[in-house]
């Protein structure tokens, strides 16, 4: 299942999670988030998925600086590790995160 | 093993996947990203027969569907080769392979880049490719498209509608693009035209923040959007396929030059790249497929 991420979960959620977490920076007015979505879908049946909504939570997207969406930002231990902008094969996301 | 591979989910390859699959044809159907393609992109179609201003999104869920409901099966895997041997063909990815008994090429296009130094680290950073999906961080803020054809027009009136200003920056003095189109961008009071220059440098270490053209012009801008023309993803996919400017050589019975190879859509040699031609090359390849499979 997808997590819906905002700042009050945030911390929780990604920072503070015991596992390797992909955030799903998109929002409803682009399509190539629109069409990634069941691939995250998929992905969030084997691995932890956060998916924020830019637009709800602009101080997020803010904070991470995300100027271009789809943008995929792996975390673990509370650190960003990896990040891809763009549509991307669904093995390379799995992949970042196992790295 | 497959009687027919096809490699690209974008309107081409699921128009295929459908022909092949109401012929009983056992059919894969191979894409690196999603389905759809470059169409996903267009916000709204309008030249497509009986379905006028269906969203690019919408006719991609749409098509999708119909091939998966026909039992085609969608595999999330990017082929980066393909090889002939006897009557099979071996599909290869990074990780599998895949057999099948004749192959659909229909890959599509990508778009073309400027091939700055620092433009890949900027992508997300200020430099984008698509006006549609990147434009909303952009409101009210300086922007340049880079281009002269009908996509680069496009996306300068799309964006003069949420940016304060956009700079056109074209090499020549004259516009490719449709006269009608070239006449509304003129008429944009925001829409600023820098003609005869090439972008030579992007500025900018974590984001975007100026470009420099090669006749002395430097332009702030937060964001830069390339318009300059795609590029066919077929070179080096076939060892031995015939292509001509990189694209697939063929004529309107989408065979090539390898037998029990088709191809279909954007990446094929033709004069007109529009959605229905592509979903027409779709089932011509596919028809031609299944005759090949029962020679």
């Amino acid at each position: 299942m997808v997590i819906e991420g905002t700042s009050d979960n945030f911390e929780a959620e990604v920072l503070k999670s015991d596992k390797p977490v992909l955030v799903d920076f998109s929002a409803t007015w682009c399509p190539p988030c629109q069409a990634m979505h069941p691939i995250v879908e998929e992905i969030a049946n084997d691995y932890k998925v956060v998916a924020v909504d830019i637009d709800d939570q602009d101080t997020l997207a803010e904070e991470y600086e995300v100027s271009g969406i789809p943008c995929f930002v792996v975390f673990k231990d509370g650190a960003e590790v990896d990040r891809r902008v763009g549509m991307q094969p669904k093995k390379r996301l799995i992949k970042m995160l196992e790295k | 093993m497959y009687d027919i591979a096809i490699v690209g989910a974008g309107p081409a390859g699921l128009t295929a996947a459908i022909y092949a699959a109401r012929a009983n044809k056992s059919v894969v159907v191979f894409e690196a990203l999603t389905c759809g393609g470059q169409i996903i992109n267009t916000s709204h179609i309008d030249n497509y027969p009986v379905a006028p201003h269906i969203t690019g999104l919408d006719f991609s869920r749409t098509l999708q569907k119909q091939a998966e409901d026909l039992g085609v099966k969608i595999e999330y895997d990017e082929i980066t080769h393909i090889t002939p041997s006897d009557d099979t063909f071996t599909l290869t990815s990074e990780d599998d392979e895949y057999k099948a008994h004749s192959v659909i090429v229909a890959t599509g296009t990508k778009p073309r880049k400027l091939n700055l130094a620092n433009e890949d680290e900027l992508v997300g950073r200020g430099v984008s490719y698509c006006a549609t999906c990147d434009g909303g961080f952009y409101k009210g803020k300086a922007v340049a498209v880079n281009g002269g054809g009908n996509s680069a027009l496009h996306e300068a009136l799309y964006l003069s509608d949420i940016c304060e200003k956009v700079y056109l920056v074209h090499r020549r003095d004259e516009f490719r693009a449709d006269a009608a189109l070239v006449d509304k961008v003129k008429a944009k009071d925001n829409i600023e035209l820098v003609l005869n220059a090439n972008i030579a440098k992007l500025n900018g270490e974590k984001h975007l923040e100026s470009i420099e053209t090669d006749n002395g012009h430097t332009i702030n801008v937060e964001g830069l959007f390339v318009s300059i023309g795609r590029i066919p993803n077929a070179a080096g996919l076939v060892d031995g396929l015939n292509l001509v400017d990189d694209y697939v050589d063929s004529g309107e019975d989408c065979a090539t030059n390898i037998p029990g190879i088709f191809v279909a859509g954007d990446v094929r040699t033709k004069e007109l790249r529009q959605l229905v031609t592509a979903t027409s090359d779709g089932a011509i390849a596919a028809t031609a497929a299944i005759n090949f499979l029962h020679k």
